[in-house]
């Protein structure tokens, strides 16, 4: 250890190599893997829920902001998670490659040398056989169980189970193309969604998106150029429980855009595929159909508009902007398909299809405030620069006069979430899972072992087992009574 | 529900099977001409209740007309039918009979849970788990966690004979059990033989998740844990065979990943708020 200062930068640089590709290092790195994984599954992620990080942050503003500077919302892209997985990838490279060129020089090579002394091995034993054919009958024998032999004058040493390195190499570098995969989809595949009420018609550019993410290396230029159209969405319930038992999305779609129309389902476990883009149904939802008019009775509004469910009834909260009266009118409104009533919750729905459809809506008259920059939630209003002015149970095709002008609940449209997403990536993941599935069956299924005849004034044979694995006692028997007979 | 009612006969019929099984090789303690056969009324036990949880949770598939992996109380009779196969199987390949105490104890206790706090009423399944993957993903997940938990009673075996062995000679109870060399060796065994099944659960997961939300991987709680389980046993293989572990620190690797399974199943069905939680458990 008293050389450590002496040595030069490449021998340091040597050194931290050494360490970083020795095993123990390579296993700390693992088991730190697995720890550091863990607060990724306490606290909210920002990829998966950013609603309850935003909330995390209104409730602990303090804690969350020192917790948001080291990444703990973001725990899967922070840096220290990708420092442990980087470092073991490039351990694991540091420890497979060489082991990989050996083990290709090891394929064409001959079994090693037979030792001088056989009675040191694991198994042993000596034969009353014949010398002079023993080694001919062994060679015959392990040939025949397909060994690698290699025959000197008194001895023979002879291998089987080459391919336990080939699946524990093949293990390994399967692993090495999954983090490719995965670095391939993020870098060069695109996500986005977009709700959809039925009737509309979808054409995939940017434009047509609520929320589109992009890779690296990906351009707006490079969605395919697919249009649908949902004709239909059905969703059944268990009337036992009120628990969802199907979802069907009926949409007619072309690909590429113009060319003949295609009837095509959309179920939840089995998408839409176009090449790598796969179009997924996420979510879905009511959209209440209203008509508003101003004072003179001209329409200012018709149309559906999408409301976010609130519980498994699909109690439904949502808001309508007009802003285009004066004073601007909204309408925070509750939905329910079937509507009940107690003491404790008022309205509220109880079963998720629309067999009593109710809209419950306050009007505010005043300032929208959609001019100030700031982007608004379609689903809320921004109420502090209005006032109240009216309060109304609308059931179907009823008409509320709140003053300023008139609402009417026409019908409901369900809605679909679409989820697009274009992953390039994704089928060489699978390939080297696969790949690593086989490497592992391989690699832990197989035995490899030596077995060694040696003669001289008796006959000796002796065996040596890799990882202590069984069955080598028994082929030693099963030599020995070959040579015997 | 009439399918439901005799699959309910069946487990308490099978539970207080398990018990007798339980009285049974407890006698160990204090006779040895007694337990040779009370330990084999116990395997027999424990075999016929296999075959009653194999009844239950096949009369649970035909009342719900779907393969019973859907929720919460499916899940753990299951397991327990997993867990007690494991064990028939281990009786019979590796001489595991005097495993039957821990091991009868931890089915009453899934059993137990079961159907008093997990009980749900058969039901059909949510659309987002209709898929052949179920039947697939689970299933695996299941016979891995039942052979986890086995190579954790072997290895928790070991450290409490380890234990003993430190103070002095085994007490007359001990006697029977496998020398420590073999338990070492056996748990090795078990984790190495059913890695893969895991490494598969987890990839058949991950294909099901691409086509039913779109990504394969997203670290859900679920998924995360089942990878800080795959990454703790793959530690624990790879401290066995390149550097070498035995004894003591080994199994006490194995049982920190075996609990991350536990873990897994217990916190993040129950507590956890990700992809996984299905219709109230």
């Amino acid at each position: 250890m008293s050389d450590i200062p002496e040595l030069s930068s490449v021998g340091v640089l040597r050194w931290i190599w050494r360490q970083l590709t020795s095993m123990r290092v390579a296993l700390i790195l693992l088991l730190l893997l697995g720890v550091a994984a863990i607060p990724g599954s306490i606290f909210p992620q920002r990829t998966q829920n950013p609603m309850k990080v935003q909330e995390f942050f209104t409730q602990n503003p303090g804690l969350a902001k020192w917790m948001d500077a080291i990444k703990l919302f973001d725990v899967y892209s922070s840096p220290w998670f990708s420092a442990i997985y980087l470092l073991l990838f490039i351990s694991l490279v540091g420890c497979v490659l060489p082991r990989t060129f050996s083990h290709l020089k090891a394929v064409g090579a001959q079994p090693p040398l037979t030792p001088k002394f056989l009675d040191r091995m694991e198994f042993y034993a000596t034969v009353n056989g014949n010398p002079a054919v023993a080694l001919d009958k062994s060679e015959k024998w392990l040939k025949k169980n397909r060994f690698r032999i290699r025959r000197e004058e008194n001895s023979i040493s002879a291998e089987k189970g080459y391919l336990r390195e080939t699946g524990n190499l093949l293990f390994h570098l399967s692993l090495l193309l999954i983090l490719v995969a995965v670095g391939v989809g993020s870098l060069f595949g695109s996500k986005g969604e977009a709700i959809l009420n039925v009737g509309e018609r979808f054409i995939n550019t940017p434009t047509s998106y609520d929320t589109l993410s992009f890779g690296k290396f990906q351009s707006e230029g490079s969605l395919i150029p697919f249009s649908l159209k949902v004709t239909d969405f059905v969703a059944t319930y268990d009337p036992a429980t009120n628990a969802p038992t199907d979802y069907k999305l009926t949409v007619s779609a072309s690909n590429p855009i113009g060319s003949k129309e295609e009837t095509k389902i959309i179920k939840v476990n089995s998408p839409l595929t176009y090449a790598s883009t796969k179009i997924y149904l996420q979510a879905n939802g009511y959209s209440p159909v209203v008509a508003i008019h101003d004072k003179s009775g001209k329409l200012v509004f018709e149309g559906p508009v999408a409301f976010l469910p609130q519980d498994a009834n699909l109690t439904s909260l949502g808001a309508i902007k007009v802003p285009d009266m004066s004073p601007q009118i909204g309408f925070v409104a509750t939905f329910v398909p079937t509507a009940a009533r107690d003491s404790k919750r008022g309205a509220f729905s109880a079963y998720p299809e629309a067999l009593d459809p109710r809209l419950l809506v306050s009007v505010w008259a005043g300032n929208l405030g959609l001019d100030s920059g700031i982007p608004q939630s379609v689903y809320r209003i921004d109420t502090s620069k209005m006032t109240r002015i009216g309060l109304k149970s609308l059931g179907l095709n009823q008409t509320y006069n709140f003053g300023e002008g008139t609402i009417t609940f026409e019908g409901v449209k369900s809605w679909v979430n679409l989820q697009i997403v274009d992953d390039p990536g994704k089928m060489y993941a699978l390939l080297g899972a696969i790949l690593a599935v086989l490497g592992l069956l391989i690699s832990l299924f197989t035995r490899q072992r030596r077995i060694w005849i040696k003669i001289g004034d008796t006959v000796e044979i002796a065996g040596l087992a890799k990882n202590g694995m069984t069955g080598l006692k028994e082929e030693i028997d099963q030599l020995s009574k070959e040579l015997k007979g | 529900m009439v399918l439901v009612t005799i699959a309910f006969f069946a487990y308490a019929t099978e539970v207080a099977f398990s018990m007798k099984n339980n009285d049974d090789n407890d006698k160990t303690d204090f006779d040895f001409t007694r337990t040779t056969k009370s330990g084999r009324i116990g395997s027999i036990m424990m075999l016929l209740a296999l075959f009653f949880l194999f009844g239950g949770v096949l009369f649970r598939g035909l009342s719900a007309q779907r393969v019973p992996w859907g929720n919460m109380y499916e899940f753990s009779i299951t397991g327990a039918f997993a867990v007690t196969g494991a064990y028939i199987f281990g009786v019979i390949r590796y001489r595991l009979r005097w495993l039957g105490l821990p091991i009868s104890f931890a089915v009453l206790l899934t059993l137990g849970t079961a159907v008093t706090v997990l009980y749900r009423p058969s039901a059909p399944l949510v659309p987002a788990l209709k898929s052949t993957w179920l039947a697939i993903h689970v299933s695996a997940a299941i016979v891995s966690g039942g052979v986890f938990l086995l190579a954790n009673a072997v290895a928790g075996t070991y450290l409490i004979l380890d234990n003993i062995e430190k103070k002095g000679p085994r007490p007359t109870w001990a006697l029977r059990l496998p020398t420590l060399e073999a338990l070492d060796q056996l748990s090795y065994r078990l984790v190495a033989f059913v890695f893969p099944l895991w490494t598969f659960a987890v990839i058949a997961g991950a294909i099901w998740a691409e086509s039913a939300w779109g990504r394969y991987w997203g670290w859900d709680p679920k998924e995360t844990w089942a990878f800080i389980t795959w990454v703790a046993y793959a530690a624990y293989l790879h401290a066995r065979v390149t550097i070498g572990w035995r004894g003591r620190r080994a199994a006490w690797l194995c049982l920190f990943a075996g609990s991350t399974f536990l873990f897994n199943y217990v916190y993040v069905n129950i507590w956890g708020t990700g992809r996984h939680t299905y219709s109230g458990l």
